[in-house]
């Protein structure tokens, strides 16, 4: 089931958000939609998620006309960045509400909800939080239920809207390379949104660089580091670059 | 004591504080402690007799009834125009939110009369009326219209703020899971707003019970038929019958009194839970 983003459109007002983003993703690919802000990248990842809805493009997901579907029928696992959590609900009521809330036939019993419940907690390392509530967690642990409960509906694409983006530094890393794990035990895929190159560079498996309202290129880290096809990606990529640039260049001199 | 650099010297306190329960003293519990006092002046006997009067009780009923239509009509409306200005953008909005809050800078008197010009015999739909042998003014649907419209913006002041704090995002989680648009309404949206949408009805219905002026406009005054408690007081007061109209008053007093203590009560027991429900 490969992702066919195809022109996508979309105007606020009479600002455009997007003018014609498209982009290609094999099934199972880890994708980051990288740009400053205001290029369009969380439009872009709401439309998807069916949150938002585009002016005019098609997406594709395997052979499913993707924007003619309700959010609520895509099955698409929505990670917001301030995690949207439901404050009234304890850890397991959160992960467990896509699951509470589907109609009577096709709802797991209750014990099965329970064991998933468990299984969730223990995947993103929650293990005996499960009664607790949402404002008595930290950052890093709120971001890991979030992910729980989008996890919990069998989503067939995990969406990301800057996952990392509350968070300190440390916490920040350290998530990053479990997510990255995690991903590669799953298997889905996978699109999140940051404004972060390194992020974006170390984690993914193709980045799209997005400015005002298109995708200036979408590759691989190594390509778009060694063949950035606009100056604006080989200046937003320049911190990076010139990083591991730099590095080389002192060692030869003996520094 | 060590003193905070914000914090005055005694003497200021110790003013300040006088001041507050001087004022309050003076121009909340004295009114207030007089109106039982009178009510009790001849015994209690006495008191509960003006109360048992068959005109009390129709009025008693009378308030009952218009409360328990106006507050469950506005707690909906309040609802649905608080969901509607915090979690859409609209054309008008500002201008639906200065609507909202009409009755408040309206004097009640004339939002009465503005029922009257509308389906008083004189008025728009008059005629109409009169030839359908409806009665509106001066009969029950008047008195329920201007209750409605006095107590309007309690129920939605109170929702929109915190919902536009709360942001739509919880809401767009629960659609992204599954949910149902009422699935969402009745699982996230009102569990989050239970606390305002509470305080909102018990103002709403302090107010509905209490509401003098635009009842007294459009209810003409008949007795055992169109006559509210607030009504009652005034009718029993200008008939020299002091005692009744304190007993009533006393009871209209202790109803509001119910309704402040209900609120705290419920403030204090869920302290906890209604601050969460305002942060993360």
């Amino acid at each position: 089931m490969s992702l066919i983003v195809d022109a996508i459109t979309k105007r606020f007002d009479r600002f455009p958000a997007l003018k014609g983003a498209s982009f290609d993703a094999p099934e199972g690919a880890f994708v980051a939609l990288l740009g400053p802000s205001g290029s369009g990248k969380t439009t872009l990842l709401r439309i998807l998620g069916g949150l938002e809805f585009a002016d005019t493009g098609r997406v594709t997901f395997g052979t499913e006309d993707w924007l003619a579907k309700p959010a609520r029928e895509r099955r698409a696992g929505f990670v917001f960045q301030q995690y949207a959590l439901f404050r009234h609900m304890t850890v397991e009521k959160n992960i467990s509400f896509g699951l509470d809330v589907r109609p009577r036939k096709s709802r797991p019993p209750r014990a099965e909800i329970k064991r998933r419940v468990e299984e969730l907690l223990s995947l993103v390392q929650l293990e005996g939080l499960g009664r607790r509530y949402p404002s008595q967690l930290s950052g890093g642990q709120r971001q890991r239920v979030a992910l729980a409960r989008a996890l919990a509906i069998e989503p067939r694409m995990l969406l990301l809207d800057e996952p990392f983006g509350a968070l300190d530094a440390k916490v920040r890393k350290d998530l990053r390379h479990w997510l990255r794990s995690l991903h590669e035990r799953l298997g889905l895929t996978t699109i999140f949104v940051t404004h972060d190159q390194e992020e974006a560079l170390e984690l993914a498996d193709l980045v799209a660089v997005l400015n005002e309202g298109c995708i200036e290129q979408i590759g691989t880290p190594q390509n778009l580091r060694e063949h950035p096809a606009t100056p604006f990606v080989a200046d937003f990529l320049g911190q990076s670059t010139l990083a591991a640039d730099i590095i080389p260049l002192r060692r030869s001199r003996g520094e | 004591m060590p003193r905070g650099p914000a914090e005055d010297s005694f003497v200021t306190r110790a003013v300040l504080i006088a001041v507050a329960v001087g004022y309050i003293t003076l121009f909340l519990f004295l009114p207030l402690a007089t109106v039982f006092t009178s009510a009790l002046e001849k015994g209690f006997a006495e008191a509960w007799n003006a109360i048992q009067q068959p005109d009390s009780i129709s009025a008693i009923y009378l308030t009952l009834l218009v409360a328990a239509i106006a507050v469950p009509l506005n707690a909906i409306f309040g609802i649905c125009a608080a969901w509607a200005v915090a979690k859409y953008d609209f054309r008008g909005k500002s201008l639906l939110v200065s609507l909202i809050d009409l009755p408040f800078s309206v004097s009640p008197v004339v939002s009465g009369l503005i029922y009257v010009l509308i389906f008083g015999m004189q008025g728009w739909l008059g005629p109409w009326l009169r030839d359908h042998d409806i009665k509106i003014i001066f009969a029950i649907p008047g008195i329920v219209l201007a209750t409605i419209f006095v107590t309007f913006p309690f129920v939605a002041r109170e929702l929109i703020p915190l919902m536009q704090d709360q942001g739509r995002e919880e809401e767009e989680a629960s659609l992204s899971l599954g949910a149902s648009g009422f699935q969402t309404f009745l699982r996230v949206t009102l569990p989050n707003i239970k606390w305002g949408l509470l305080y909102g009805v018990l103002l709403c219905n302090a107010r509905a019970m209490g509401e003098f002026g635009a009842v007294s406009v459009v209810s003409g005054h008949i007795r055992g038929l169109t006559n509210t408690m607030p009504l009652h007081v005034e009718v029993l007061y200008n008939d020299y019958q002091y005692v009744g109209a304190f007993a009533v008053a006393s009871l209209l007093a202790m109803l509001a009194i119910v309704t402040l203590t209900l609120k705290t009560l419920l403030e204090w027991r869920f302290a906890g839970e209604i601050a969460a429900s305002h942060r993360h």
